[in-house]
Formats: C-alpha cells, sequence, structure tokens
C-alpha cells in the first residue's frame, strides 16, 4: 500500500534527559553521606564497612533502606536523601 | 471516536443518492418537503440531484460517516443541532410521522427499502475510515523515504523484538481501533520502567506490529493493565537477573471467539492470538515502558518466552475452576491473569495410575524448580495436561485438594534444605533450630494450577516463578472489557 510509508510510532516518543553529574565534593569534612540499602542480602554488611570509613573521614552518615529491591525507591526517600544529604551512596549486594 | 462530527442543520434533513431508485421515486416528497418545511438534503453521489432543489455536496460523506447513515434515503428530525429520530428508506407512515405532515407521497407505494449508503459500501469503507479517523491519531508520523525499506527502518529505530513486525500505518492502526469502544486517546496503563503513559492508540500501533486482529485488542489492553499494577510489579519483573517475564492465561468464552489455543501445543508458537497478544504486549513493554535487554531489562539469560507468552486455559475439559476465579474475576467472564514466570519445563511421569501416586511424582519434580534447596517466597506454576488430570478427576480431588497435596509432599525437614546442608552453601536462610521443622517449598497460594494441553501425553509443565507478594510479583486478574 502507497501509506505504508508514513507510519506511527511506537514509542513514548520520550527523549532522554541527559544531566550533567552533580560536582564531586572537596572533602567529606561535616559532610552528610547517606547510604541507601536496596534490601538485597547482605547489602548491610558493605554498608557497614563503608560507613566506618566514611566517618574516618569525618562524614556525617545517614542510614536509609528500600522497602524492597524489587521496585523502585518510594518517591519520599529519594526525596529525603536529596534534601539531607550531599552525597549518596546505593549498595548492591548478594 | 471522540472528535466532534459535523453538526446537521435543524429542521428536516435527507440523505439520497442518485443512484438509487428509491432515492428517484421520493423526489416527489421532497420538493412537497422543501416547499413546506426546512429541508436539507445532503446528496452522496451528484450534488445536482435532485434538481432544483438545492442539494448539497455529500460526496465526501464526512456527514454520512459521523451521523452513521447506513441507507438511503435517510429523513432525520434535528431540533438545536441534536438528532430527534430517522426514517430509513420510504415508509408514508414514517414519513408523516416525523415531519408531522399527512398525505405524503399519495402516489407513491405505502412503502419501498433505501439502498445502502456510500458511507457503508465496503469498497470505499477502509478509505473512509482512515480519512474520517486517521487525522484524529495523535501519535507522531514517521516518514519513512521511498527507498528506505520500511523493515530496516523499523529495526533501526529499535522498535521490534528482533523479528519482522507489521508496519503500523496509519490505515492499520484505524482498523485495529475498531477492535475496541475505547477513544484512542484514552489512557490505558502507565508503563514501568519509565513510566510512560500508554494511550489505546499506542497499544493499537504496538498491536499492529505483533500482527494482531482487531479483535485481540481489548485482551492485549486487558493484559498491560493488569501488568502496569503495583501488585505486578513489572518494573522488578523486567529488571530482574532471573529472567522472568508475564506469562498471560486467558479464561472466559473470548477464548473461543479469538481461536486462542488451549490444547494440542498450547505453549508452541503457530496460534495467531496465542503468538500476537503476548508480544504485543513485550512490544508495549519495551517501546512505551522503554524496556530492553541490557537497559533495565537485566536478565543474565533471559527466555524465549520474553517474546510474549500467551496462551488459553482449556476450561471445557478442566475438572477444576478457571484460574481466573482464583484472582478475583468469577468463572464464564473474560479475564486475563498475569504471572511473571521462567521458561518453561517438561514433568514426565508415565506410569502413576492414581492421584497419590501423581502428586508425589509431580511435587517430586517441582522440588528442581529454582533449586532444590530454594523455596518459600518463590512461585510456580503447573500447567496440567488432560491425561495427568484424569487421575485427579477420577479421584475426585478438587483443585485445593491437590494443590494441599502437592504442598505437603514437598515438605522438607530444615536440616536438608539450610545453608550449608549438604554441602552446598545455598540453600534457604534458616536458623538452627528450624532443622527439623517441616520447610514448604512452595506455600499454597504461589502454586499456580492451570488446565491445557493436548489429550495425548501423559505430562504436566512447569513455569518457575519470581518472589512473591508485597516485595515481588503477585499474580493479577483483570476483567477484559470492550
Amino acid at each position: 500500500m502507497s501509506e505504508a510509508q508514513v507510519l506511527l510510532d511506537p514509542t513514548s516518543e520520550r527523549k532522554e534527559e541527559k544531566r550533567p553529574r552533580a560536582p564531586r565534593l572537596p572533602d567529606l569534612e561535616g559532610r552528610t553521606v547517606g547510604l541507601l540499602d536496596i534490601s538485597k542480602p547482605r547489602g548491610d554488611v558493605f554498608l557497614d564497612r563503608l560507613a566506618e570509613g566514611l566517618a574516618a573521614r569525618g562524614a556525617q552518615v545517614e542510614r536509609y533502606k528500600k522497602p524492597t529491591f524489587t521496585k523502585p525507591a518510594p518517591i519520599d526517600l529519594r526525596h529525603e536523601i536529596a534534601v539531607k544529604c550531599d552525597a549518596a551512596v546505593e549498595a548492591l549486594a548478594d | 471516536m471522540a472528535e466532534p462530527r459535523p453538526a446537521l442543520p435543524s429542521g428536516l434533513v435527507v440523505f439520497v443518492k442518485r443512484e438509487c431508485p428509491t432515492c428517484e421515486l421520493v423526489v416527489p416528497v421532497l420538493a412537497e418537503l422543501s416547499a413546506r418545511t426546512r429541508l436539507t438534503i445532503y446528496c452522496q453521489d451528484d450534488p445536482g440531484f435532485p434538481e432544483g432543489l438545492g442539494a448539497l455536496d455529500e460526496t465526501a460523506l464526512e456527514r454520512s460517516w459521523h451521523h452513521q447513515i447506513e441507507a438511503v434515503p435517510t429523513l432525520i428530525r434535528v431540533e438545536d443541532g441534536v438528532e430527534q429520530e430517522r426514517a430509513l428508506g420510504w415508509h408514508r407512515g414514517d414519513w408523516e410521522g416525523l415531519t408531522g405532515i399527512s398525505g405524503l407521497g399519495k402516489e407513491l407505494p405505502d412503502w419501498r427499502p433505501g439502498c445502502g449508503s456510500l458511507s457503508v459500501d465496503p469498497t470505499r469503507e477502509p478509505e473512509l475510515r482512515l480519512r474520517m479517523e486517521g487525522e484524529g491519531l495523535r501519535a507522531r508520523r514517521v516518514e519513512v523515504a521511498a527507498l528506505e525499506d520500511e523493515q530496516e527502518a523499523m529495526f533501526e529505530r529499535g522498535w521490534t523484538d528482533g523479528l519482522p513486525v507489521v508496519p503500523p500505518t496509519r490505515q492499520r492502526v484505524v482498523n485495529m481501533l475498531q477492535g475496541t469502544t475505547r477513544a484512542p486517546d484514552e489512557i490505558v496503563a502507565v508503563v514501568p520502567p519509565d513510566m510512560a503513559e500508554c494511550s489505546v492508540e499506542k497499544v493499537a500501533i504496538n498491536a499492529v506490529m505483533a500482527g494482531c486482529k482487531p479483535d485481540y485488542l481489548p485482551v492485549v489492553m486487558a493484559a498491560l493493565e493488569a501488568v502496569c499494577t503495583d501488585e505486578f510489579n513489572m518494573h522488578g519483573v523486567q529488571a530482574t537477573t532471573m529472567g522472568v517475564s508475564p506469562v498471560i492465561v486467558v479464561n472466559g468464552p473470548i477464548r473461543r471467539a479469538l481461536g486462542m489455543n488451549s490444547g494440542v501445543g498450547v505453549l508452541s508458537p503457530g496460534n495467531r492470538a496465542n503468538s500476537t497478544i503476548g508480544r504485543a504486549l513485550m512490544l508495549i513493554v519495551r517501546n512505551l515502558g522503554g524496556s530492553k535487554p541490557g537497559g533495565v531489562d537485566r536478565s543474565t539469560f533471559g527466555h524465549p518466552g520474553k517474546l510474549g507468552v500467551c496462551f488459553a486455559e482449556d476450561e471445557e475439559g478442566s475438572p477444576w475452576t478457571p484460574l481466573c476465579s482464583e484472582h478475583g474475576i468469577e468463572a464464564g467472564k473474560n479475564a486475563v491473569t498475569l504471572y511473571g514466570g521462567e521458561g518453561q519445563r517438561l514433568i514426565i511421569d508415565q506410569l502413576s495410575r492414581d492421584a497419590e501416586s501423581l502428586a508425589r511424582s509431580l511435587a517430586s519434580a517441582l522440588l528442581a524448580v529454582h533449586h532444590p534447596k530454594m523455596g518459600v517466597g518463590l512461585a510456580v506454576m503447573l500447567v496440567i495436561g488432560p491425561e495427568h488430570a484424569s487421575r485427579f478427576r477420577e479421584a475426585g480431588w478438587s483443585k485445593d485438594q491437590l494443590r494441599g497435596a502437592l504442598v505437603q509432599e514437598m515438605m522438607r525437614p530444615g536440616h536438608e534444605v539450610m545453608r550449608g546442608a549438604g554441602g552446598i552453601p545455598e540453600g534457604m536462610p534458616l536458623p538452627e533450630q528450624a532443622k527439623d521443622a517441616q520447610i514448604p517449598k512452595f506455600l499454597p497460594h504461589n502454586l499456580h494450577i492451570v488446565y491445557a494441553g493436548s489429550g495425548a501425553g501423559l505430562f504436566s509443565v512447569a513455569i518457575g516463578g519470581w518472589l512473591t507478594g508485597a516485595e515481588g510479583s503477585q499474580v493479577v486478574s483483570k476483567e477484559i472489557g470492550t
């Protein structure tokens, strides 16, 4: 059929937004670093060690946990981390 | 279509065509009405007909289409732009009643049927539908250059699942939209992981690409609604390294209406409805949700069923209630039930002759799903074939009895399945005091039993699932709409 040359877009028609990374912190002294445990087994083991290291460098560590690793973090949790922390580490473990 | 249709003028309106003998017959009546009332004549094939009565050109058939004129002549009484009543063909009593004028067409026979309206002429209908409804489509139009191969163009844009798709032309999409009563711009679901709104039109576009017929569209929409619930957790199902994917089980009379397969080779490709409904859902997850292997889809292996898995339950042959009835949709209704499943594996038992033996046998095979030392929080779907099911039918076992027996047969002591047992670190994270406790492989509500398959073959099929409950993916049934 002659009309076949015009097709309808099956996608969401969205474009990916490229956002620049947040600038790297010059130091950790007095900074608040959020540690997000995604609730995978033994993620806490990894984050405990990380927390020790960060505290030794003068950072204030805040711990967070996703209710389940199978779903994205709730928006309230993401907002809380964004508001309270200067930096965040999300840990994947198994 | 939701778009406003061209209004009809107030007074009397008649649709005619010159080539219709009944329209020719009623010309004296139209002349009388024209003289005595406010009559607007639309002629579908010749604006010069009827001569001298000021007929309007309706050769574009726009009003005929939007006001669903099926026959000519059609006489309509309109007040303030709103149709009050219509009469099809010539019927003196109807026309007199509609116009309030008696003694119309005394020299005419009392009644003559009309002819088909050009707007419903099968040879013109596709072109008309495109012209009338295609303009309302909102999706971006992508022009494929004359020298470009459209299949290649679609592959390059990442629209396909790796197999060729049917090009979604406007004509095909407006035809597909005939399969639903819903407006094209209505939002069906918000599709994870990109959380993109998916309109009926976008479902139709992807259904065209998958190879669906219009009649399948409501099933695809119901399946999409089901996977886009928080309970089903499509984001997790797509993202998990485990490699599960939506399995669609269809219940209700629509299975037969669509010619779906629930028998021989039920899980094989070959039946158009089974194959394309599942594929349409996965194309939507890909194209709207943005989930692609290597992107949010992190499945270590995946499986061929990620192209789409859809099959019908054999309700007529089943000794049990349909799957959907265990998930909130009563038996007899049209419904889809969505389950996040791995690839299938066959379970062979050709020697068990009684229900107890076969339940033990099936249970022993099911222990191997995922890993023999794993269980509790995971799900499985057991598709039982007619020959296996006959053992349970003969014994008078209900589905719950079978489920209960399977769960019991799969109980194992903690010391066999806990981490480290048997020299294998993998296993269930049980405390030491649970070593003598009986640990279930599957919890009853995570053991889903479906009846399907060929009448010949002493087999069943296990489809391993994923994490269950609020932290994983729950089985979701949705009624199929229109």
